[in-house]
C-alpha cells in the first residue's frame, strides 16, 4: 500500500486507450465498473479531441456482480463489434476486474468474432500507464504479424537491401501516440528529416495507423524508437524477430538530431554526406539548419553561461534535455530525474555523466524537495513540475509528459529535429530574464523607480519577501514558498550561524537575481569552516573561494 | 410542512410512460469524484481513498487538482503484496495513516474511501475506521464511506459521506431548520441571512465547514434539502426524528422562492412576510434572468445522465427559461426526492433512467438539440458535430443556488449559444 495525492502515470489501461485512440480501426473492448470511463476525458479535453476514444466499457455496478458478469462482458464485445467494425479489437480489464477474473480476453476468444482480437493482460496493481501502452503496442504488433514471422534460422533481412530492389530506403517510425509530448509535430518534423536525406517512411505508428498499416512494418529496412517509453518492447521484439535493426537515437537537440541521421546512415549503409560530418571546429555543416547554435553561440545568451537548471520528466525528454541544457546551453544541470522506472538506467547513467545522482521518483513531493534543495534558476519538467516551480518563484518549462491542454498547442511546435531545437531555445530561454534585460536590471538597480525583485516574466509581480532588500531574503527560489509542504524545505541558515550587520549590508549591494545563491555558498562557506558570524570580510572570503 | 419518505429504493415501480429505463454503458463518474468539493468544504478533513493508481489517476483527472501543493485528498494504491496477503492490508493502511497525521497534524476527520477494488477484495473499512479512532484515541475522528462505482454514481459519493457523519451528530429535540447538502460558503451565508430575517432563528448546515461542528438532529429538526442528490441521508435524517421538507431545489427564481417558503411554511412563518422578504428577490432575480432567456428561450435542450441536478436543471430552464426538453437524463430517479420538481415539469416530458450511451447518442443526433448538456468526455465529440455543449461538471462546482444566482445559472447554459452565435470565420 502506497499514499498517493498525485500521480504522473495513469494506470496500464490508460496506456491501452492511448494505442487504441492513436490509431484508427482499432477498437477496445474495457471490463471496468462505472467510473472507469472518466479516462475518455483525457483525449477529448486534453488532447481536444473531436471524437470519443475507441473504448466500450462494460461499466458493471454491484448489482451485476451477483450475476453474470461474464454474460455482460460478452454482450459488450458483440455489441462493440456490430456497431463499430473495426478491424482489430483489443479486450482488457482494469483494476477491478482484474479481480473478478472474468478473463475477458478468453470470453472473446471463444466467441467467433471475425476480426483479429489481442487479450491483454495489463497488471493494474504493479504497472503503470506507459508500461501499458509498450505492452499493448508489442502485443497488437506481434498478433498481427503472426502470419509473417519468419521461420527460426531464415537469415536477417540485410538493411542495405532497398539498393539491390532499386528503391528508397525506409523507416517506421515506432511510438508517437497521444497523450505523448508533441508526437504530431515530432513525426512531422522527422519525416520531413528523413526525405531530405532521400529516406522515406514506411508505417508511423500507432498515431494515425490502422492495422493494414502494422502488417507493413516488415517491408522497411529498419524501425526508429522514437519514444521508447512505448516503442522500446516492439522494437526489440521485431529486432529479435524479423531481424529489423533499432535507430535508438532520439532525435532531440542538436547534437542528437546530427547522431540520429548518422546512425541512420549507418544503419541503411548509406554514405554519409559531408555536411553531417563534424569538421575540425566541431561543428558539422548541418546544424545550421537550426538556430539553436547560432542563438546560443551569441552574445546575448552569455548570460545563460552556468544557470542552474533542474530537470524532471520521463526518461527520454529528461535525458535530452540534459543533455541539451548541459551542451547545447551551456546551462548547469543541478538536478535530473525521472518518474520512468523502467527507463532509470538510463536515467542514472545520464546523470553521472554529469556527475549527479539521478532522482527516480514518482512522488511529486520529493521531487518538489530536489527541486528547493537544488535552488535552481530554471525547471524543466512537467506539469506537476511548472506548479512546484510556480511556488517556489523558479521560471519554468514544460518538456514532458503528464500534459496539460496547453501542451497540445495549435502551432507547429516539435521538440524533435532541427525545427525541434529551435522551439526548445525559444520555449526554454523565454522564461528566463533575456540578458539585456538582466544587464539593464544590474545597472539601474540603484534608481529609485527600481523594484528591487522585479521580474516581468513570471508574470506574478515581484516576491513579496524580497521587496525592500532588507537583508531578510533568502534565495530567489525559495522567496515565494507559501505552500505548507515547502515551507519546511526552506532552508534557514543554521543556528549558530548569524550574518553581521555589515555582512547583510554587503549582501544587499549584491544583485537579487544571484543574491540568493550567494547567501547560499556563503553560509555554507562558514559553516564548512566553523564560523558563527558572516561579516562583509567572509563573504568576499567565500566569493573568492568559489570563484575558483 | 414536512411529508415523511419511507425507504422504498429508486427504480422499483413500473415505469411510467414518461420514463425509458436503459441499460448498457454509462458514461458518468463514480462516486470518488465528490471527493473535490467535499474536502473544499470542511477544510480541516482529510479524504484517503483506498483503492488502486485508478482511483487516484480519476479523482485527478476530474478536478486537475495540480493546482494544491499538497491536496486534503489522497489515494492508499493497493499493491500486489496488499492483494497477495503478504502484506496486512489493515497494518498497512494503519502505517500509512499514522504517517499521514503526522504530516498534517491540523486534520480533525479522517475519511477512508471505500473504492471499486477495496470493495471486491471486501476490505472492511469500517471496523478499520473503528480500530483508528480508538488509536488515535480522540485526537482525529475516522470514518468510512463507500465512493465506488459499482455502487455510486458522482454525487453520491457525498450522500454516503453524509450518512458517515450521522452517527456522530447529536440527538436534541430543539428545533431547527437544517440545510442539507454543501453549498459555496457565499451561497449559504446568504440563505441564513434571509431564512433569519423570515423569522427561523435557528439555521444550520450539514456538512458543517469544520468537520467536528456537527449540527444536532432530533424531532425538532426539519430537512431542506439543498442538493438532489441525498436520498440516502434524507431517510437517515428521518430515521433520527427530522422532517422532510418537500420542496422544489433551490435552482432559478421560482425554486429558490418555493424552497424558502416551504422553510418558512414549515416554521409557521406567516405568508405575508414570506412575500415580504421574498418577492423583491423573485424581482430581482428575474431581471437578471431576462437577457439570458432571451437567448434560451425555444431553444432545444437535451440532458445527459450526470449529476441528478437534471430533474430540477430541466425544470428550471424550461419553467423560467423557456426551454423545451427533448430528453432528461438521470442516473437513478428518486421518485419521493424528485417529486416536487418532477410536478412542475411539463406534461410528457421524456424522462430517462440509467444510460445506454450510444443508444443515447444515437437519439441525442437524431434531435439535433440546440444544447446538450453532457460530461466532459462527451462534450469535445458533440461539439465537433456542430451541437453546443454545456459541461454537467460545472455544476457542482459553481455557486448556482438561490435568487441572486439565477441568472449565473441561466447564463451558463446561454454562454455556449452566445459563443456559437458569435464565431464566424467566414
Amino acid at each position: 500500500m502506497e499514499l498517493t495525492l498525485w500521480t504522473y502515470e495513469g494506470p496500464p489501461h490508460v496506456g491501452a486507450m492511448r494505442i487504441a485512440t492513436s490509431m484508427e480501426g482499432v477498437h477496445y473492448v474495457l471490463h471496468a465498473p462505472q467510473g472507469d470511463t472518466y479516462a475518455d476525458l483525457l483525449f477529448t479535453m486534453i488532447e481536444r479531441r473531436g471524437r470519443r476514444p475507441p473504448v466500450t466499457y462494460t461499466t458493471f455496478q454491484a448489482r451485476d456482480l451477483g450475476g453474470d458478469t461474464a454474460e455482460l462482458v460478452k454482450r459488450s464485445i458483440r455489441e462493440a463489434v456490430d456497431r463499430f467494425q473495426p478491424e482489430a479489437l483489443l479486450v482488457g480489464e482494469s483494476c477491478t476486474a482484474e479481480l473478478i477474473q472474468d478473463q475477458p480476453g478468453a470470453l472473446a476468444a471463444g466467441m467467433d468474432l471475425g476480426v483479429p482480437m489481442v487479450s491483454l493482460e495489463l497488471p493494474a496493481y504493479s504497472k503503470k500507464e506507459n508500461w501499458g501502452a509498450a505492452e499493448t503496442f508489442y502485443q497488437l504488433v506481434r498478433s498481427l504479424l503472426k502470419g509473417q514471422v519468419p521461420p527460426p534460422g531464415t537469415p536477417k533481412p540485410d538493411p542495405g537491401r532497398w539498393r539491390a530492389e532499386g528503391r528508397r530506403p525506409r523507416l517506421n517510425l515506432l511510438g508517437p501516440s497521444l497523450l505523448g509530448f508533441r508526437c504530431r509535430d515530432d513525426v512531422r518534423e522527422i519525416r520531413s528529416l528523413l526525405a531530405d536525406y532521400g529516406i522515406d517512411v514506411a508505417v508511423v505508428a500507432p498515431l494515425e495507423a490502422r492495422p493494414a498499416d502494422l502488417l507493413r512494418i516488415p517491408s522497411a529496412d529498419a524501425n526508429v524508437s522514437l519514444y521508447p517509453e512505448v516503442a522500446g518492447t516492439v522494437c526489440s521484439w521485431l529486432e529479435r524477430t524479423f531481424g529489423l535493426p533499432t535507430v535508438k537515437t532520439v532525435p532531440i537537440g542538436i547534437g542528437a538530431t546530427a547522431a540520429f541521421l548518422r546512425e541512420v546512415h549507418g544503419v541503411l549503409g548509406l554514405e554519409l554526406p559531408p555536411e553531417l560530418v563534424t569538421g575540425d571546429d566541431g561543428v558539422c555543416v548541418a546544424e545550421r539548419s537550426s538556430r539553436l547554435p547560432w542563438y546560443s553561440r551569441s552574445v546575448d545568451s552569455t548570460y545563460l553561461t552556468g544557470k542552474r537548471v533542474f530537470i524532471f520528466g520521463d526518461a527520454t525528454h529528461a535525458i535530452a534535455a540534459a543533455r541539451i541544457a548541459s551542451r547545447e546551453l551551456g546551462f548547469e544541470v543541478v538536478g535530473l530525474g525521472s518518474y520512468s522506472r523502467e527507463q532509470a538506467r538510463e536515467v542514472r547513467a545520464a546523470a553521472q555523466e554529469l556527475g549527479l545522482e539521478a532522482l527516480i521518483s514518482d512522488d511529486y513531493l520529493e521531487v518538489e524537495k530536489a527541486m528547493a534543495e537544488a535552488a535552481p534558476e530554471l525547471v524543466l519538467g512537467t506539469q506537476m513540475e511548472r506548479h512546484s516551480a510556480k511556488r517556489l518563484g523558479v521560471p519554468c518549462a514544460v518538456i514532458s509528459t503528464p500534459l496539460h491542454v496547453q501542451d497540445v498547442p495549435a502551432r507547429y511546435s516539435p521538440q524533435m529535429g532541427w525545427e525541434g531545437a529551435n522551439v526548445i531555445f525559444d520555449s526554454w530561454v523565454h522564461p528566463l530574464m533575456m540578458g539585456l534585460e538582466e544587464h539593464l536590471i544590474g545597472m539601474f538597480r540603484h534608481d529609485f523607480e527600481f523594484v528591487d525583485g522585479h521580474r516581468s516574466h513570471l508574470g506574478d509581480g515581484a516576491p513579496a519577501s524580497s521587496a525592500g532588500g532588507n537583508g531578510h531574503d533568502r534565495a530567489p527560489a525559495m522567496e515565494t514558498a507559501t505552500a505548507p509542504s515547502t515551507a519546511t524545505v526552506v532552508a534557514a541558515p543554521p543556528e549558530c550561524l548569524h550574518w553581521t550587520p555589515e555582512g547583510e549590508a554587503e549582501l544587499a549591494k549584491i544583485p537579487f537575481f544571484v543574491r540568493g545563491k550567494v547567501r547560499k555558498n556563503t553560509e555554507a562557506f562558514a559553516k564548512e569552516r566553523g564560523l558563527a558570524a558572516i561579516s562583509d570580510e567572509v563573504l568576499y572570503d567565500a566569493k573568492a573561494h568559489f570563484s575558483r | 410542512m414536512g411529508v415523511s419518505i419511507t425507504a422504498t429504493p429508486p427504480d422499483t415501480d413500473p415505469a411510467s410512460p414518461d420514463l425509458l429505463r436503459e441499460s448498457g454503458q454509462r458514461e458518468v463518474f463514480c462516486g470518488l469524484t465528490s471527493i473535490v468539493w467535499l474536502h473544499r468544504r470542511m477544510p480541516d478533513a482529510f479524504f484517503l481513498v483506498v483503492g488502486s493508481r485508478t482511483c487516484a489517476h480519476l479523482v485527478q483527472s476530474a478536478a486537475g487538482v495540480m493546482i494544491f501543493a499538497e491536496p486534503r485528498f489522497g489515494t492508499a494504491i493497493l499493491g500486489e503484496r496488499d492483494l497477495a496477503g503478504l502484506a496486512d492490508a489493515n497494518e498497512e493502511l494503519d502505517r500509512l495513516v499514522r504517517d499521514l497525521l503526522q504530516r498534517r497534524p491540523e486534520i480533525r476527520t479522517l475519511f477512508l474511501v471505500g473504492s471499486c477494488p477495496s470493495e471486491v477484495i471486501k476490505l472492511d473499512l469500517s471496523r478499520a475506521a473503528e480500530r483508528l479512532t480508538t488509536q488515535l484515541a480522540g485526537r482525529v475522528r475516522v470514518l468510512n464511506y463507500s465512493g465506488s462505482g459499482i455502487e455510486t454514481t458522482f454525487t453520491q459519493g457525498e450522500d454516503n459521506a453524509l450518512q458517515a457523519l450521522l452517527p456522530l451528530m447529536p440527538a436534541k429535540e430543539e428545533s431547527q431548520l437544517l440545510i442539507v447538502g454543501t453549498l459555496a460558503d457565499a451561497v449559504e451565508d446568504r440563505f441564513v441571512a434571509l431564512f433569519e430575517r423570515l423569522g427561523i432563528p435557528t439555521v444550520r448546515s450539514l456538512p458543517p465547514r469544520r468537520s467536528t461542528e456537527l449540527p444536532p438532529v432530533g424531532p425538532g429538526t426539519r430537512v431542506l434539502l439543498a442538493q438532489p442528490f441525498l436520498s440516502g441521508t434524507a431517510r437517515a435524517l428521518q430515521r433520527r426524528g427530522a422532517q422532510l421538507i418537500e420542496a422544489p431545489y433551490p435552482f432559478g427564481v421560482e425554486g429558490s422562492r418555493d424552497w424558502m417558503a416551504a422553510a418558512a411554511a414549515a416554521f409557521g412563518v406567516d405568508p405575508a412576510r414570506v412575500a415580504e422578504v421574498l418577492d423583491p428577490l423573485v424581482e430581482r432575480g428575474r431581471r437578471a434572468l431576462a437577457p439570458h432567456r432571451a437567448v434560451l428561450e425555444g431553444k432545444r435542450l437535451f440532458l445527459m445522465p450526470d449529476s441528478q441536478m437534471e430533474i430540477p436543471l430541466a425544470r428550471f430552464l424550461s419553467r423560467e427559461c423557456g426551454m423545451e426538453l427533448v430528453e432528461v437524463g438521470v442516473p437513478y430517479l428518486d421518485r419521493q426526492l424528485m417529486a416536487a420538481d418532477r410536478a412542475l415539469l411539463p406534461p410528457g416530458t421524456q424522462i430517462s433512467e440509467g444510460q445506454d450511451v450510444e443508444r443515447q447518442l444515437e437519439r441525442v443526433r437524431a434531435a439535433r438539440p440546440d444544447l446538450v448538456v453532457c460530461g466532459l468526455g462527451l462534450a469535445n465529440p458533440l461539439e465537433a458535430e456542430g451541437m453546443a455543449t454545456k459541461w454537467s461538471i460545472e455544476l457542482v462546482f459553481s455557486p448556482i443556488h438561490g435568487c441572486d444566482q439565477a441568472g449565473d445559472l441561466a447564463e451558463l447554459f446561454a454562454r455556449p449559444l452566445r459563443r456559437h452565435a458569435l464565431l464566424s470565420f467566414a
